[in-house]
C-alpha cells in the first residue's frame, strides 16, 4: 500500500508493521485449502460427473487462489500499530479500513493468543479488552518477543492510567 | 482505596441466609408441572391414583428436601468492601462482590414471589453475562434495608446511614403507556397476522388454525400488552443514592442506578410518535450488559414529551445542555450513500458530550460524555471510500446506545478521532472517584459527577 494512498492512519507517527509470518501463514491455509477443494471435489466431479466439471472446479479454485494471494499480501501490509503516550492505535484493511484508538486506562485485560498454526509460524494475536463489547482491539500477526512487549507494556500503562467506568 | 480487612470489626458482617420461604418460591414451577401431569395421567392405564399418590409423596417432599439443603448452604456477608457469596451442596462456590465496583442495584419481585412476600436483590457488577449477583430470595423488608446498606457502602458512607430519601422526577401516566404502544408500526405489524388468522380460521371453519398460531399470539402479547405490563406505573425519581427506577404490574422492578453510572444515552422517536410529540429514552449501564434483550432494565422512560426527556436527561447527565450542542450535518454527497437516512446524519460535540444524530423517520439521538467513551474508532467501507466519507464510532458498554457519526468527510473523520480521543483523555481525567459521595474526612478533589451536587 502507498504511503499517499493512506489517509487513515495519521503519517507523523512511529507506525509498526506487523510480522510477514502472518502472510505466510495464511498464504498456506489458503493454497492448502484450494488444493484440497481442487482435488477433492473436482477429482470427485470429474471422475463421476463429467470431465468438465471437474476441469471447471480445479479452474475456479486456481482463480480463488490467484486473487486471494495478493489480497492477503495486502492486508498484512494493512496492519500497523502505534503506541502514543496515551492511547494506542491499530488500524488494518484493505477494502473496509479500520482504524481504533483505546487508551490505555480503558484497558480491563489484555490476551495474548498463539494457536497451534500460529505458533508453527512463530506469530501471536494481542487482544486488548476494554468495557465495551465492540473496540475491536486486536493486533495479528506479531512475533512473540513483541507481543510479550507489548502485553507488559500495556500491562503497566493500564495500571499506571487506570480509569475507573 | 485500602481493603482495610485487619479491622474485621466495622467490615464483617454475620453470615446471613435467605429468606426460609426460598425453596417452595423457587420451585412452585416444578410442584405446579408435577401436579399438571398428575391431573393429566389420572385416567390412563398404568397410571392409578395410588401410583400416582405414592410417586407424589416421593417426589415432592424430596424436591423439598434438596432445596431446603441447598438453602441451608447459600449464605452470603458483607466483608469490607465485599460481598461475599456462599453456596453449592457438593461443590462450593465462594463469589466476591467488589461493592466499589457496584453499576446498579435491582429489587425484582416476580408474581410468584409477591406472593410469598419475597424479593429477589440483583447486584449489577460491570463485565461479562454473568457477572451479576443474585440474591433470592429475600423477605421484602430485608432486601430493602440490605439495599440501602450495600449503597451506603458503595458511595463510602457509614452503614447504617438507612434508606436515602427519594424526590419523585417522573411519573409515566398509564394513558400515555398505552398510547405509544397505539401508536406503533411493531404494534399493528404484530398484531396483522394475529388478526388474519382468526379471520381466516373463522371464515374457513378451522379453529385448528388458531391453536398452530399460538406462538404468533405470544408474539402479539409481547408487543402489546406485555409492553404496558411492563411499563406499567413507570416512576423515575432521585435520590441521593443514585437514579430509582420503579415499573411493572405483574412482576415489578425497583433499579437503583448510583450517580455517575449511566455511560451513555439514546433519545428514541419512532415515526408515529411524532403526532404527540413523543420520546422513549434508553441508557447504557455496564452492569446491564448486552443481557437484556427485551429491554426490561435499559429503559429509562418508556414515553414522555421531548421537553421533559431532556430535562431528564439534565438530571442523568449532570450540567449537561444536549440542546445547547451545535449538531453539523453530514456532506451532500452521503446521499449517494443512504439516498433516504443521509439527511438525517448529525453529530456534535461541546466540552463535555458526544452528540449523534440518525434516522429519518426514526429519529435517534445519542449523546455520550467524552469521559465515557471506552475507545474510537473509525470503520470506511469501499462505498465510502469512493466517495470520500468515513465513518466515526464511540465506543460505549453493551448495551442498547451506539454512538456513531455516519458518513462524514474523511479528513473531517481523521480530525473527529484525534480530537475525540484528546476531549475523552482530559475528560476522564476530571471525571470522578468510584465513590460517589467522599467521606467527610477524605481532603481529595472528590468532584464526583454525581447527582445529589446539582440537587445542591
Amino acid at each position: 500500500m502507498k504511503p499517499a494512498d493512506d489517509a487513515l492512519t495519521p503519517p507523523d507517527l512511529d507506525w509498526r508493521a506487523v510480522s510477514e509470518q502472518l502472510y505466510r501463514m495464511r498464504r498456506a491455509l489458503l493454497l492448502a485449502g484450494c488444493v484440497l477443494l481442487a482435488v477433492v471435489v473436482g477429482g470427485l466431479l470429474g471422475r463421476f460427473v463429467a470431465w468438465w466439471a471437474g476441469a471447471v472446479v480445479v479452474l475456479a479454485c486456481a482463480g480463488a487462489g490467484a486473487w486471494g494471494l495478493p489480497a492477503i499480501r495486502r492486508n498484512q501490509r494493512s496492519w500497523r500499530y502505534a503506541e502514543r503516550a496515551d492511547d494506542l492505535l491499530i488500524a488494518h484493511g484493505v477494502l473496509f479500513r479500520r482504524l481504533v484508538v483505546v487508551p490505555y486506562g480503558r484497558m480491563q485485560f489484555v490476551d495474548v493468543e498463539a494457536g497451534p498454526l500460529e505458533r508453527r509460524f512463530g506469530i501471536a494475536t494481542v487482544t486488548l479488552h476494554t468495557a465495551s463489547a465492540s473496540s475491536d482491539a486486536v493486533v495479528r500477526g506479531l512475533p512473540p518477543a513483541e507481543a510479550a512487549r507489548l502485553r507488559d507494556r500495556l500491562a503497566a500503562l493500564g495500571e499506571a492510567r487506570s480509569a475507573g467506568l | 482505596m485500602s481493603t482495610g480487612d485487619e479491622r474485621p470489626v466495622e467490615g464483617a458482617g454475620e453470615p446471613r441466609r435467605l429468606h426460609p420461604l426460598t425453596p417452595p418460591a423457587r420451585g412452585w414451577v416444578v410442584i405446579a408441572a408435577c401436579l399438571g401431569v398428575v391431573v393429566h395421567n389420572v385416567n390412563s392405564g398404568w397410571a392409578t391414583p395410588s401410583r400416582l399418590v405414592i410417586g407424589l409423596g416421593v417426589v415432592v417432599p424430596l424436591a423439598f428436601g434438596y432445596g431446603y439443603v441447598s438453602w441451608w448452604f447459600t449464605t452470603f456477608r458483607i466483608e469490607g468492601d465485599d460481598l461475599r457469596l456462599d453456596s453449592g451442596v457438593l461443590f462450593r462456590r465462594t463469589r466476591h462482590v467488589r461493592l466499589s465496583r457496584l453499576q446498579a442495584v435491582d429489587i425484582v419481585r416476580p408474581l410468584a414471589a409477591r406472593l410469598f412476600g419475597l424479593a429477589e436483590l440483583q447486584l449489577q457488577v460491570a463485565g461479562g453475562d454473568k457477572a451479576e449477583a443474585s440474591l433470592s430470595y429475600l423477605g421484602e423488608a430485608d432486601a430493602q434495608k440490605l439495599r440501602a446498606e450495600l449503597l451506603a457502602r458503595a458511595a463510602g458512607v457509614r452503614p447504617d446511614a438507612g434508606e436515602a430519601p427519594e424526590q419523585t422526577l417522573v411519573s409515566v401516566p398509564l394513558s400515555a403507556v398505552v398510547g405509544s404502544v397505539l401508536l406503533s408500526v411493531g404494534t399493528w405489524a404484530a398484531l396483522a397476522p394475529s388478526v388474519a388468522v382468526v379471520i381466516l380460521a373463522f371464515a374457513l371453519h378451522e379453529l385448528a388454525f388458531v391453536f398452530g398460531s399460538v406462538p404468533l399470539f405470544l408474539a402479539a402479547w409481547q408487543f402489546t400488552a406485555g409492553r404496558v405490563i411492563r411499563n406499567f406505573d413507570f416512576t423515575v425519581a432521585r435520590s441521593p443514592d443514585g437514579l430509582r427506577l420503579r415499573h411493572g404490574l405483574l412482576e415489578q422492578r425497583h433499579q437503583t442506578v448510583p450517580p455517575g453510572r449511566v455511560q451513555a444515552v439514546r433519545i428514541v422517536q419512532p415515526w408515529l410518535w411524532r403526532l404527540r410529540g413523543w420520546v422513549r429514552v434508553e441508557i447504557n449501564v455496564a452492569g446491564y450488559g448486552g443481557k437484556d434483550a427485551d429491554n426490561k432494565e435499559t429503559i429509562l422512560l418508556p414515553v414522555a414529551p421531548r421537553a421533559v426527556a431532556h430535562g431528564l436527561l439534565g438530571q442523568v447527565l449532570p450540567g449537561i445542555d444536549v440542546d445547547a450542542v451545535e449538531l453539523i450535518p453530514a456532506p451532500r454527497r452521503a446521499r449517494w450513500h443512504d439516498p433516504v437516512g443521509w439527511s438525517a446524519y448529525a453529530y456534535g460535540a461541546d466540552a463535555e458530550v458526544f452528540v449523534a444524530r440518525s434516522g429519518r423517520f426514526h429519529r435517534v439521538l445519542d449523546v455520550i460524555p467524552h469521559a465515557k467513551v471506552q475507545s474510537v474508532r473509525r470503520t470506511q467501507g469501499p462505498w465510502e471510500r469512493r466517495l470520500g466519507l468515513a465513518t466515526v464510532h464511540l465506543d460505549s458498554t453493551p448495551g442498547p446506545v451506539h454512538v456513531k457519526a455516519a458518513r462524514r468527510d474523511a479528513a473531517e473523520a481523521h480530525t473527529m478521532v484525534a480530537e475525540q480521543a484528546e476531549r475523552s483523555r482530559t475528560g476522564r481525567r476530571e471525571a470522578g472517584a468510584e465513590r460517589w459521595i467522599a467521606p467527610a474526612s477524605d481532603s481529595s478533589s472528590g468532584s464526583a459527577s454525581s447527582l445529589d451536587e446539582g440537587a445542591g
